[in-house]
């Protein structure tokens, strides 16, 4: 009992039976759901390819967005920064349909990735600096940000026919899994060994529990937070190029559209308080693959894109409820009752036989 | 001399209504620019227009500012918006309901969407941003279910009342829309001012440990907020299918952002516990002439507003940290000369 209980509090338990009770029902109801083949050139082809093809996006946005919710802030800028950078990467190499590029590939995905730090760089001087409240600074960006885009592309879709540029999110040429698995480790990678050799994932931690007392302890903490964001804007703009390259394609309209539910969705899944302070890295990837194993699910089983926000708000509103330490109070207090209303019941029937 | 003007500006920084001078200002910079620079700009009409375009803003705008006074936030009105359309729209087409039936119920949808959205957040103590976004994504994807394609109103008593127009003093006209929203306006802006409702949500907006602890029913009066703020969306909903006579899945995309946009330029501090209703107007109204420079200009893209509105309200936003800041050095200085007053008295 004592180990169940160990079990079930650990902050990994949810996200995991989450994940497995969908994988179960994909593997009971859709077909062919554990199928993988290999295509004729020489790449791995099946359903749960895809997921983890899908996640790696959103598992990278939810990287930077674990930090900034760990410092009790939010981003809900992500996705229109997904269509920034996708926005630049697309006009810098350009739609010239003979499959030229007319900025080198290197350079234009530098360039990406540059934007989206510059965007995340904004917001955190905004928070950090101006101490605007995270929601409202991120807003700006969040509407104004698809207006950016939309004026880089002029309005336009634009496509991409450079070759190589499709390998970020399908996969180079004589590599069996897609290049976003690698990018995914590669990014978790990083986060794991900056919080690990260094103490950065304890200033973040200590900035979202009380931000006075961590600046009495020493702590620079306007520069954590503005890192923090910066980082977010990092992990969106690396996002934006995945998202690009699987359509090869800028659409400044639907990029990243609602992305930054689904990577709060994630964070929270995996166990990190919304109101800041201890955060957990493997939650966040794990709850990242979970969300997206839903709205493959979701499809399969037929709901339209536009109609899954629905499933998605409940499920947010339910680990919101689960969170909420005046929930597990009030739910405390009912088993309480529940109990005292049994013993009473059973005295009574023990009277009654006496 | 110096020291007069000095004194001056710190009293008109430190003044509540500071950013509403400066927003009305700015508003009448801008028109006047208009007038100078395009022909048409000067018939009473395009001040007309302003508000029969912004109607269902302006009445989404006053139910947002609630929400801002008491320090929280609602993003769920732009879908809430969508949702009221759709449903009128299946109702009025598809159903024999007769249509003011069909906008009672949608206005009893908003109070209880907005009465959950507020219990939530107080009961459970939750943050407003996460519950209401959640909201925004339950409506928006409700209204998706409910149908994917645009579904018109034809209804021709609906119709009439979309296109009714009303006489202001033979200059013009304003809709009926234009008329709700002036209404709405007017009894925000008395709740706010002279009842005990009004008094309350400053207090809660000021410090609400303090309310409480002052005896103020701080439970009842925020999940109220939350529930003028659903109302006044279902209400921007209605008015906003007179002008569009039409239910989609994607009405009002981002209005949120434009009703806390013009909140903020209409000189609501986010942080709460400060606002004024006559404010909140001329927000929606500068965003309204921006719109209007935009079609008159011709080749600009629509996109350009959301950018504008976006360095606006970055603009204000900044302006508020620094007024804040500027506010508590002037306050702080006053209450050290009145110690030091004090002192030398004493002495």
């Amino acid at each position: 009992m004592g180990k169940l209980k160990g079990l079930t509090s650990s902050s990994l338990f949810l996200p995991l039976v989450a994940l497995a009770a969908l994988l179960l029902f994909n593997i009971i109801f859709v077909d062919g759901f554990l199928h993988i083949e290999m295509t004729e050139d020489g790449m791995l082809y099946g359903r749960l390819i895809d997921i983890l093809n899908r996640s790696s996006s959103l598992i990278i946005l939810s990287l930077g967005m674990t930090f900034v919710i760990a410092t009790s802030g939010i981003d809900i800028s992500v996705g229109a920064v997904v269509a920034i950078s996708s926005a630049v990467v697309c006009t810098l190499i350009g739609g010239r349909s003979d499959g030229a590029a007319e900025t080198p590939m290197v350079l234009a995905m530098l360039a990406a990735v540059g934007a989206g730090v510059l965007c995340g760089a904004w917001n955190g001087i905004l928070v950090a600096k101006f101490k605007i409240q995270a929601v409202v600074a991120t807003l700006i960006l969040m509407t104004a940000g698809r207006g950016v885009a939309q004026l880089m592309t002029s309005g336009q879709i634009i496509t991409v026919y450079y070759k190589p540029f499709s390998y970020i999110g399908g996969s180079i040429p004589g590599n069996v899994l897609p290049t976003t698995i690698f990018i995914v480790v590669a990014m978790v990678l990083l986060v794991a060994f900056l919080m690990k050799k260094t103490s950065i994932g304890l200033f973040v931690q200590s900035v979202g529990i009380n931000p006075t007392a961590s600046r009495f302890a020493g702590i620079n903490v306007t520069m954590v937070i503005f890192l923090v964001y910066a980082f977010s804007g990092l992990c969106a703009g690396v996002s934006g190029l995945i998202e690009s390259s699987l359509i090869r394609a800028a659409d400044a309209n639907n990029a990243g559209l609602n992305m930054e539910m689904d990577a709060i969705l994630a964070v929270a899944l995996g166990g990190t308080l919304l109101s800041g302070g201890k955060f957990y890295i493997g939650g966040s990837v794990i709850g990242a693959i979970t969300i997206q194993t839903l709205t493959t699910t979701m499809y399969a089983i037929g709901i339209a894109s536009d109609q899954l926000p629905v499933i998605k708000a409940i499920a947010v509103i339910i680990l919101c409820l689960i969170q909420s330490k005046r929930f597990q109070a009030m739910f405390n207090e009912w088993k309480n009752r529940r109990n005292s209303h049994k013993d009473l019941s059973m005295a009574e029937k023990a009277v009654d036989k006496v | 001399m110096n020291r007069k003007i000095k004194k001056l500006m710190n009293e008109a920084i430190a003044s509540q209504y500071f950013s509403f001078f400066v927003t009305v200002i700015l508003f009448i910079v801008l028109y006047g620019v208009g007038i100078m620079t395009y022909k048409g700009f000067v018939r009473p009409q395009v001040f007309f227009n302003l508000f029969i375009d912004n109607a269902s803003l302006i009445i989404v705008t006053v139910g947002v500012t609630f929400t801002l006074l008491i320090g929280g936030i609602d993003l769920s009105v732009g879908a809430v918006v969508a949702l009221c359309c759709m449903i009128l729209a299946v109702l009025l087409e598809h159903t024999a309901i007769p249509f003011v039936l069909a906008v009672i119920g949608v206005l009893l949808l908003g109070i209880v969407f907005g009465a959950i959205q507020g219990y939530l957040i107080t009961a459970f103590n939750m943050q407003p941003f996460i519950i209401t976004l959640a909201g925004m994504f339950f409506c928006r994807g409700l209204t998706a279910v409910i149908s994917r394609e645009t579904i018109s109103i034809t209804n021709p008593m609906y119709v009439a009342i979309a296109s009714e127009r009303i006489d202001v003093f033979g200059l013009g006209f304003v809709s009926i829309g234009a008329g709700v929203a002036l209404v709405t306006l007017i009894i925000a802006a008395i709740l706010l001012k002279y009842t005990k409702i009004g008094r309350t949500i400053f207090a809660i907006g000021g410090n609400e440990g303090s309310a409480s602890l002052m005896g103020l029913p701080v439970f009842k009066t925020k999940v109220l907020v939350y529930t003028i703020s659903g109302f006044c969306a279902a209400l921007g909903g209605v008015v906003y299918s007179w002008i569009m006579l039409s239910g989609y899945p994607l009405h009002g995309l981002g209005m949120e952002m434009d009703a806390i946009a013009s909140s903020v330029i209409g000189g609501t501090l986010l942080t709460g516990g400060v606002g004024f209703i006559p404010g909140t107007l001329f927000g929606v109204l500068i965003q309204g002439v921006i719109l209007t420079f935009i079609t008159f200009q011709g080749t600009l893209s629509a996109w350009w507003t959301k950018i504008v509105v976006g360095a606006l309200l970055c603009i204000f936003i900044i302006m508020q940290a620094l007024i804040t800041e500027r506010k508590s050095k002037i306050s702080s200085k006053s209450s050290m000369q009145v110690t030091e007053n004090k002192a030398a008295e004493t002495k």
